[in-house]
């Protein structure tokens, strides 16, 4: 007796609860090597899976067992030259002929590392947990794809597809019952007499009536058996109710200085940050508007493409980026329906007396209608003017007015982290 | 002349069946004795799954099988590593899982390696059939995963977490050695739970009702009895004596106990099993190339890959990790039914008894009677010795150089069949570690003993084992090497100050 089975179609990820506990056991692990692997990374595969590499001694489930020393004895096999008596210098000072303990790799990792893959959607969410946009509120009811379906109990009109098996069936009992009972009662009266009548005496029994009898009780069942088992009238559908959802649009200004001062490096760190902070947004908010500005002299709004890789250059005026947000702020999202963010990167190099406007322009125009406005200077060189005046903005806002300074390639991710921590409130 | 049966390198399931019932029925042919037989034809990501579970179809969830799992991928996605080609587990029906991806003539040769050759060792070996139970043990694996589950759900993941890990690092330490262990039945299991739930329900009405817990305290203190003699199953003890445990936490120590002690077995006849295995799927198949039913095509990709599961790498290659155990138990087969057949002069001497008997009756019985160990001791022949160039190694840490202290000649076949045998000894391959007391009346402190051979001191993990105790026992915990009746190391958990 044997039995042959087909397990292919079998679900093959048992694993994956197992695989969970591990990455779960190991977060900070994996956390650190994705932190380093944004680092590295060039700009356009930051969204890749990641190889993750743990020292093997912190994954390591220990047993207890014989260590290196003491009088041992092995058996090899495949002997070549040797003969009993023969002495042999030691080599390594471990294992017999220079095996036995040790296990050699020849994968260019060193058996002292444990290597997994993480994939890219663990990859992200490794990257962007626990942040999240501050000062986030539900400003209103509006918009119309905010809208979302909730049962709402039942209806007697619908489409098949919504009909209420049970609740049916509930209806067509209870009509069942109401229609028939007038009928029951009379036959059950009716055959209460026919059971009065056979008790007679046969040769007094009233036969005509009883023939009467039993012919209506004939009528009438045949009347409760043309009851209809299931009639359109029971039919009950799903009734699903469409409810406006409170909605939290968010709108994300991204500022970019491109001017000649900022050299190729500190462009290149510039984009790294948009980059995370794109994806961030386009990963964990379904809908956000991103708005992009990049200006020297002048600011202009271009899309996601022109945003990354165009080259065009010039002087530096942060003021004319704020103006234009300023100017799109009213223009397209209002701040009774939005919530509305900003985040700008500069060398910190601006004209001269450029930097008091700014100063006036966020904390008059702009920082009073934004939920959270961050500021990151990129630079190894001490902070000019522009730094001073943001500094005195963020006394004034301290709550919703963030910045930081990234230096080099690898503070980009920390700083990243740190202004969008999830806060508790 | 018969028709092969079939001729391509494809597989179906009609194939698979046919193969199955030829290669089953030459196997009734040599007197092989199998539980019946559950075939599944599985996926290569399947197969790692299974692989992660030491292959059990169902095992409790635990983050160091994920791990295992991880690794695999990582070197089966690289191709550093192929998958074994089959698993098998000691069950009635005995599950054997095919790889889809694999021709039929591989399907073939696993069907009579795993189906009938690990098969009707489980059904046959002595050990299998005192110490584990075919019949229960998927069903008992369901009740630990549940059970194991439902514990994280009411205690938490990392509370099970902490408690498995300790359990895991003492599983080798969880085994009767001498006692043939109840049988295990899911139902009992369950039943054998519920009780306990109510009688602790019980206690914590009682504690509630009067005890203040300083007195309970005391009272954990009186139930300890002394202990009587060293104590070898260290998983047995905690689950029974530790004092501070909750019920469920002993569960979970029982749960590992029953599955280490399941595995038991199989450590303990590795060469054995694979030897028995390789050697019916050889016999079987050339016995169908002898009868026309399979092509020269279909024979030399067996050979091929017979040969590369059977190689031994010698001492100095690179790849060597060690003697090999289906080469040492595959020639170990061939030899006795060669010294049954065709024994030689020098193999009257040696083995009197078995030279010249029938070969299968022989091989049954080596097979039914023995585990690698004592195996070794009666059947290692001075041919096989020969044949894998034996030698035997002394690396005396009290001397410079290391000695080569026997060959495979006439002085030394008896040295190394010794110490070959020896080298299979659980006994001698794990330290020796028993719990030898309890301080009852004073800090409640574990003593542990580990009983020093040839001066091998414990490993680097020592310290980190300790402190798993130290979280299930819950108090002091020291251990101590003696050699010779004297203390050579010990180690403390927490760590005494002064060290």
């Amino acid at each position: 007796m044997s039995y042959l089975i087909d397990r292919r179609l079998n679900g093959k990820n048992k694993s994956a609860v197992n695989r969970q506990r591990f990455l779960r056991r190991y977060r900070q692990h994996i956390q650190r090597a994705v932190q380093d692997a944004v680092g590295k990374r060039s700009i356009t595969d930051i969204e890749q899976g990641e190889k993750i590499t743990i020292p093997s001694r912190d994954v390591s489930e220990p047993t207890l067992g014989h260590g290196a020393g003491g009088n041992r004895g092995i058996i090899h096999p495949g002997n070549k030259e040797f003969v009993a008596g023969d002495r042999i210098a030691r080599r390594g000072g471990s294992g017999g002929g220079g095996s036995g303990e040790g296990r050699a790799s020849n994968s260019g990792e060193g058996v002292d590392d444990f290597v997994f893959q993480i994939t890219q959607e663990e990859f992200l969410e490794f990257m962007f947990e626990d942040l999240e946009l501050p000062n986030l509120v539900k400003r209103q009811l509006a918009g119309t794809e905010t809208f979302k379906y909730r049962r709402g109990g039942f209806s007697s009109v619908g489409t098949p597809n919504q009909i209420n098996i049970v609740r049916s069936l509930r209806a067509a009992h209870a009509r069942r019952i109401a229609m028939g009972a007038p009928k029951r009662r009379r036959l059950r009266e009716l055959e209460a007499e026919r059971q009065q009548l056979l008790q007679a005496d046969p040769l007094v029994r009233d036969t005509r009536r009883l023939a009467e009898i039993e012919e209506e009780m004939i009528v009438i069942q045949r009347k409760l058996d043309a009851l209809p088992f299931i009639d359109q009238f029971d039919i009950r559908y799903n009734l699903n109710i469409k409810e406006p959802q409170p909605s939290s649009k968010a709108v994300m200004f991204c500022l970019m200085d491109v001017s000649g001062s900022m050299n190729q490096a500190t462009k290149d760190m510039a984009k790294r940050f948009f980059i995370l902070l794109y994806l961030f947004l386009k990963r964990n908010y379904d809908h956000i508007d991103v708005v992009f500005i990049r200006h020297h002299t002048s600011a202009k709004e271009v899309d996601e493409e022109e945003f990354f890789y165009s080259r065009e250059t010039g002087g530096t005026i942060v003021s004319s980026a704020l103006r234009l947000m300023q100017q799109i702020m009213r223009d397209r999202y209002p701040e009774s329906e939005w919530n509305i963010y900003g985040a700008q990167a500069s060398d910190g190099d601006n004209w001269n007396d450029d930097s008091s406007v700014c100063y006036e322009l966020l904390i008059k125009d702009i920082m009073p209608h934004l939920q959270h406005y961050s500021y990151v200077e990129i630079t190894p060189r001490d902070h000019q003017a522009l730094w001073e005046e943001y500094e005195q903005v963020q006394q004034l806002f301290p709550d919703s007015f963030a910045m930081q300074q990234i230096v080099e390639v690898r503070d980009i991710y920390p700083v990243f982290r740190e202004l969008f921590r999830r806060r508790t409130a | 002349m018969t028709q092969p049966i079939s001729t391509g390198s494809e597989w179906t399931f009609e194939l698979i069946e046919r193969y199955h019932d030829v290669i089953g029925g030459i196997a009734a042919e040599f007197g092989l004795d199998t539980y019946p037989n559950q075939i599944e034809v599985i996926s290569s990501e399947q197969m790692m799954d299974a692989y992660a579970a030491s292959g059990m179809p169902v095992y409790y969830s635990h983050w160091s099988f994920g791990k295992h799992f991880l690794s695999i991928e990582n070197q089966y996605s690289r191709g550093q590593m192929g998958l074994a080609y089959e698993i098998v587990i000691n069950s009635n029906p005995c599950i054997a899982y095919l790889m889809e991806e694999n021709t039929i003539t591989m399907q073939a040769l696993v069907i009579a390696h795993a189906c009938y050759g690990h098969n009707s060792f489980f059904k046959g070996n002595y050990l299998f059939r005192t110490w584990t139970d075919a019949d229960s043990i998927i069903d008992y694996l369901l009740f630990a995963r549940n059970y194991v589950a439902s514990c994280e759900a009411k205690h938490g993941v990392d509370a099970v977490e902490r408690v498995l890990d300790a359990c895991h690092a003492l599983m080798n330490y969880g085994v009767d050695r001498y006692k043939r262990p109840y049988p295990i039945s899911a139902e009992e299991e369950q039943r054998r739970q519920a009780e306990r739930e109510e009688y602790l329900q019980k206690q914590v009405n009682d504690l509630w009702r009067t005890i203040p817990s300083a007195r309970a305290e005391k009272e954990t203190e009186q139930r300890i009895p002394f202990l009587k003699e060293p104590q070898e199953n260290l998983l047995y003890f905690l689950e029974k004596r530790a004092p501070l445990l909750e019920p469920w936490q002993r569960e979970l120590i029982r749960i590992v106990r029953k599955i280490a002690q399941y595995f038991y077995p199989q450590r303990q006849t590795q060469v054995m099993n694979e030897g028995w295995a390789t050697f019916w799927h050889y016999t079987i198949l050339n016995e169908m190339y002898d009868r026309g039913l399979v092509t020269d095509g279909f024979m030399m990709e067996f050979l091929q890959s017979h040969t590369s599961v059977i190689y031994q790498p010698p001492f100095d290659s690179p790849f060597y990790s060690g003697i090999n155990p289906y080469t040492l138990g595959f020639a170990m087969m061939r030899d006795i039914r060669r010294i049954c057949e065709q024994p030689t002069e020098e193999d009257r001497r040696w083995f009197p008894d078995i030279a010249g008997s029938d070969w299968k009756e022989t091989l049954q019985f080596a097979m039914k009677s023995f585990k690698d160990e004592s195996f070794i001791q009666q059947f290692l022949s001075p041919q096989v010795m020969r044949d894998l160039k034996l030698f035997y190694v002394v690396d005396d840490d009290l001397r410079a150089e290391i000695e080569i202290a026997a060959i495979h000649d006439d002085e030394g076949y008896r040295v190394i069949r010794e110490q070959l045998s020896r080298q299979y000894n659980l006994g001698d391959r794990e330290p020796n570690i028993q719990v030898i007391d309890v301080d009852m009346r004073g800090d409640r402190a574990l003593y542990l003993q580990h009983m020093q051979h040839n001066r091998r001191p414990l490993g680097p993990d020592t310290d980190e084992v300790l402190r798993h105790v130290h979280s299930l026992w819950g108090f002091d915990v020291h251990l101590e090497s003696v050699q010779d009746g004297k203390v050579t190391q010990s180690w403390h958990c927490p760590p005494e100050p002064d060290q």
